[in-house]
């Protein structure tokens, strides 16, 4: 596990900003202009205190139809643009459907492909992962020890808080993704007595604010969540489910759904269900990534870099 | 992309529709001497048929033909399947009438209901 490291206060004065590291958001808020040559400053004096983190998600172990018969395949080939990386990251954190149909084998499989990195990883369950008698149990098992409830808990990493939800337990007929009173609640005593100024990264499977509607892309309750997060000045968000690049920023708060290592889903409303994208094999690499992300100390900011198997 | 996928898709679904319409409906041994069973396609990631009246002690069947897996689940929990992969079937025989709506647990948005008649 990470360090436990003290909040830092004299942080407080600075205007915290979450963003997205893509030119294109940059660019679309002027706002952020002063902060980031501010936080650039900032973080030139301290930069021993930076560490990148890295997202994968939907690896869905198991997966073997088109248009991708082989899903350990490009689980493979991303762990070794991890371990390629010329910054090692401190740890990864996987967002759900580690597996297809949360098989014994295929968490094996998962596991050690994922180990490979050499890497501490955190995880969250998918809707694929809950799919065993006992509603996520074997999951639980072997990638969520010491978690509470359905697998959620929350851990400090050099000054970061990191939050891992679970929204894909116990759903409700006609809703979305859930995260359901008791977590919410843990969520709430979690938070009560950080500091605004603490980072915080929430990740979870399924989007935790509304993508679409129509295809379930969204979290019922994910408001109230996000309610308890308002205060804190630099929230980051991070999603998979959707196997697609989707992000936002509202307020404080910078909305970031990762690709999938397995198969690329339509974007929403463009396809006549989300089901697997049936793109030629030539194609695929270009559709599958991971995420990387960067915390500057100082900077109050985590910037997001996705690249594709393909670069 | 997106034509590309459609293009694609057409083609699957045909083929997994004709599949079907030559092979069979095996039921339950205990199933209704009913000559057609009614089956209820789970395809793009909908119930086909998302409503069907059937007779009391009708036995009905799911067959999810989407490339995800999908459950049947009873909102009042009277049936729920296992996880349904690509080509696997669920069978219900409602001895009661009433009305029974379901949902897929994995992807809840999806709904359907069976009313069933004395």
């Amino acid at each position: 596990m990470p360090a436990d490291e003290p909040d830092e206060r004299r942080r407080g004065f600075l205007r915290c900003m979450a963003w997205a590291g893509t030119g294109a958001l940059f660019t679309a808020s002027g706002g952020l202009t002063n902060s980031i040559r501010l936080d650039g400053a900032l973080a030139a004096t301290l930069p021993r205190q930076s560490f990148t983190f890295l997202q994968l998600s939907d690896s869905h172990i198991g997966f073997n139809k088109a248009p991708n018969a082989d899903a350990r395949a490009t689980l493979r080939e991303a762990v070794a643009k991890v371990k390629a990386l010329s910054v090692k990251p401190d740890f990864i954190i996987h967002t759900g459907d580690v597996s297809q149909l949360s098989k014994d084998e295929e968490f094996d499989d998962a596991d050690q492909i994922i180990r490979e990195a050499g890497l501490p990883v955190f995880f969250v369950p998918g809707e694929h992962d809950m799919l065993d008698p006992d509603g996520g149990k074997a999951f639980r098992t072997r990638f969520g020890k010491a978690t509470h409830g359905s697998g959620w808990y929350s851990f400090d990493h050099r000054g970061v808080h990191f939050i891992g939800l679970v929204n894909v337990a116990d759903l409700k007929p006609g809703g979305m993704g859930n995260l359901g009173a008791e977590q919410l609640r843990w969520l709430k005593v979690d938070l009560a007595h950080r500091s605004s100024s603490t980072p915080i990264v929430v990740f979870a499977h399924i989007p935790l604010w509304t993508v679409y509607r129509e295809w379930g892309w969204g979290t019922d309750d994910g408001g109230e969540a996000l309610r308890l997060l308002a205060r804190f000045g630099s929230v980051t968000v991070l999603n998979g489910h959707i196997h697609q690049i989707v992000q936002k920023v509202e307020g404080h708060i910078a909305f970031h759904t990762a690709r999938s290592t397995a198969f690329p889903q339509p974007a929403p409303g463009t396809a006549s269900s989300p089901g697997p994208m049936k793109v030629p094999p030539e194609k695929l690499r270009e559709l599958l990534g991971i995420t990387s992300a960067s915390f500057v100390r100082g900077a109050e900011r985590i910037a997001l870099i996705d690249s594709t198997l393909s670069a | 992309m997106v034509r590309l996928f459609q293009f694609a898709l057409v083609p699957a679904l045909s083929l997994a529709a004709t599949a079907f319409l030559l092979s069979p409906i095996p039921v339950d041994a205990h199933a209704a001497p009913a000559a057609a069973a009614p089956i209820v396609r789970i395809e793009n990631f909908t119930f086909a048929q998302p409503v069907m009246t059937v007779k009391r002690g009708t036995t009905v069947t799911w067959v999810n033909g989407d490339d995800i897996p999908h459950t049947v689940t009873a909102k009042n929990l009277a049936f729920k399947s296992k996880v349904l992969d690509t080509g696997d079937r669920f069978s219900f025989t409602f001895a009661k009438a009433g009305q029974f709506d379901y949902f897929c647990s994995l992807h809840p948005h999806m709904a359907g209901k069976i009313v069933v008649k004395a």
